[in-house]
């Protein structure tokens, strides 16, 4: 087993005044995808947005290797790539506009675009705007945001949202290649990531 | 710094595609501006009385406008998520937000506004006083504006929310903005003004994108 990179330690979060998860431990080494499974509610986007920082959990901590992430907050988010619920895309920027404003934001080298554009097969849809795009095409937009930011510690909720077969073996085949070159991956997923070796964390059972 | 200029240059690039709606800010802060004279009548010694109160409220007004959408934008699309997860301290994004807010809306109501003091009488030195103080107190409308933005983001009502608590803050700068033209109209100096109004706007500076800040992670969770 690869060493761990990534250590959650009785991380424990209430929403609302009702208990989402408690003493939740885990761990993730390189290489390594965790895929969070459970019912509607149970907790994966929350799990999800704590780890991210984007949620303050209320009580554990969280380790990236040995250290605790909120001893450097900024440093952590730069590690992270985000996929949400929601696509986060403008609609009036084209695809590429998209992809290269993000990276901006998070001070990232621009020389993986075609790359990031090839893995998704959205060459032909770079200029377009993105509002003009179907579901699935943003989706996808959003994926090679995710393959251009480099960024070692992937956090996808429902990556497979909106994504016919091609799009769908598209970013599995950017998932597998992203964890050969010893990234990180956790994703909240209600479908079948068909990646081998990928760890499962039911959550929201008592 | 990398990160702050992307942000405004973003931004910019959005109006830019979407010029409508500055243009919607601009033709009601005209709108609004020129009913005046119309109502009230062509009374000259009038008009020039409350030329500076009327336009000064009424670019409050007009920035209070585009302001609801300053945040609620970047949190309906999930880009939001992006700036709290940028490596980068999140009251540099704040800012600068309420930037670009003020490069669109401040600074063409600050031009605009001496064009409209015509029709009301005023003669060049208040007009060129009307300029200034806008120019000085439009920042600050833009900051206090954009705290009342992040705090109201996912209301129910916001722009409603937005004005109320908007609008009791920009009461100073409103003070000082409009009394400067006055002030000159009675024969003294406006630097007293100006020079309150640049403290309001070095205030609102050092303290809002920390509050913007906190109520963006507060909508973020």
């Amino acid at each position: 087993m690869a060493p761990l990179s990534l250590e959650i330690d009785g991380l424990a979060c209430r929403r609302g005044g009702r208990r989402v998860f408690d003493r939740l431990s885990f761990g993730l080494g390189e290489g390594e995808l965790l895929a969070l499974t459970g019912r509607n509610g149970s907790g994966k986007t929350t799990l999800l947005r704590a780890l991210a920082g984007l949620v303050r959990p209320d009580a554990g901590t969280v380790r990236w290797l040995g250290v605790d992430v909120a001893d450097d907050p900024e440093a952590w988010r730069g590690r992270l790539a985000w996929l949400g619920h929601l696509d986060g895309l403008k609609g009036d920027l084209s695809v590429v506009e998209n992809l290269l404003v993000a990276q901006r934001l998070r001070g990232g080298a621009q020389d993986r675009l075609d790359g990031a554009l090839l893995a998704f097969d959205l060459g032909a849809l770079a200029a377009r705007a993105v509002r003009t795009l179907s579901a699935g095409q943003r989706r996808r937009t959003a994926l090679a945001r995710i393959v251009f930011s480099a960024a070692p510690l992937w956090l996808l909720d429902e990556p497979l949202n909106a994504l016919d077969m091609p799009a769908q073996q598209a970013f599995r085949a950017a998932l597998q290649k992203h964890l050969a070159a010893g990234g990180l991956a956790i994703a909240a997923t209600h479908a079948e990531l068909g990646v081998e070796g990928a760890r499962t964390l039911e959550l929201g059972r008592a | 710094m990398n990160g702050f200029m992307a942000l405004l240059a973003r931004d910019l690039r959005l109006v830019w595609r979407r010029p409508g709606d500055v243009g919607v800010v601009l033709a009601f802060f005209v709108v609004a501006v020129v009913l005046f004279p119309l109502g009230i009548g062509p009374e000259t010694n009038t008009l020039q009385r409350i030329a500076a109160g009327v336009l000064w409220c009424a670019a409050l007004f007009a920035a209070l406008l585009s302001l609801e959408r300053l945040f609620a934008a970047d949190y309906e699309d999930g880009t939001l998520d992006l700036l709290l997860l940028a490596p980068w301290p999140l009251e540099l994004a704040a800012l600068a937000k309420c930037t670009s807010h003020w490069i669109v809306t401040g600074l063409p109501l600050s031009l605009l506004a001496p064009v409209l003091g015509v029709a009301f009488g005023l003669d060049g030195d208040s007009l060129l006083a009307l300029f200034g103080t806008l120019l000085i107190g439009t920042p600050t409308l833009s900051l206090i504006g954009g705290l009342a933005a992040a705090l109201t983001l996912g209301a129910r009502k916001s722009g409603a929310l937005l004005a109320l608590l908007a609008l009791p803050l920009c009461v100073p700068t409103l003070i000082f903005g409009a009394g400067a033209v006055e002030t000159l109209a009675a024969g003294e100096g406006l630097w007293t003004h100006l020079a309150i109004l640049g403290a309001l706007a070095l205030v609102a500076l050092a303290t809002t994108p920390w509050a913007i800040a906190a109520a963006l992670r507060q909508a973020g969770e």
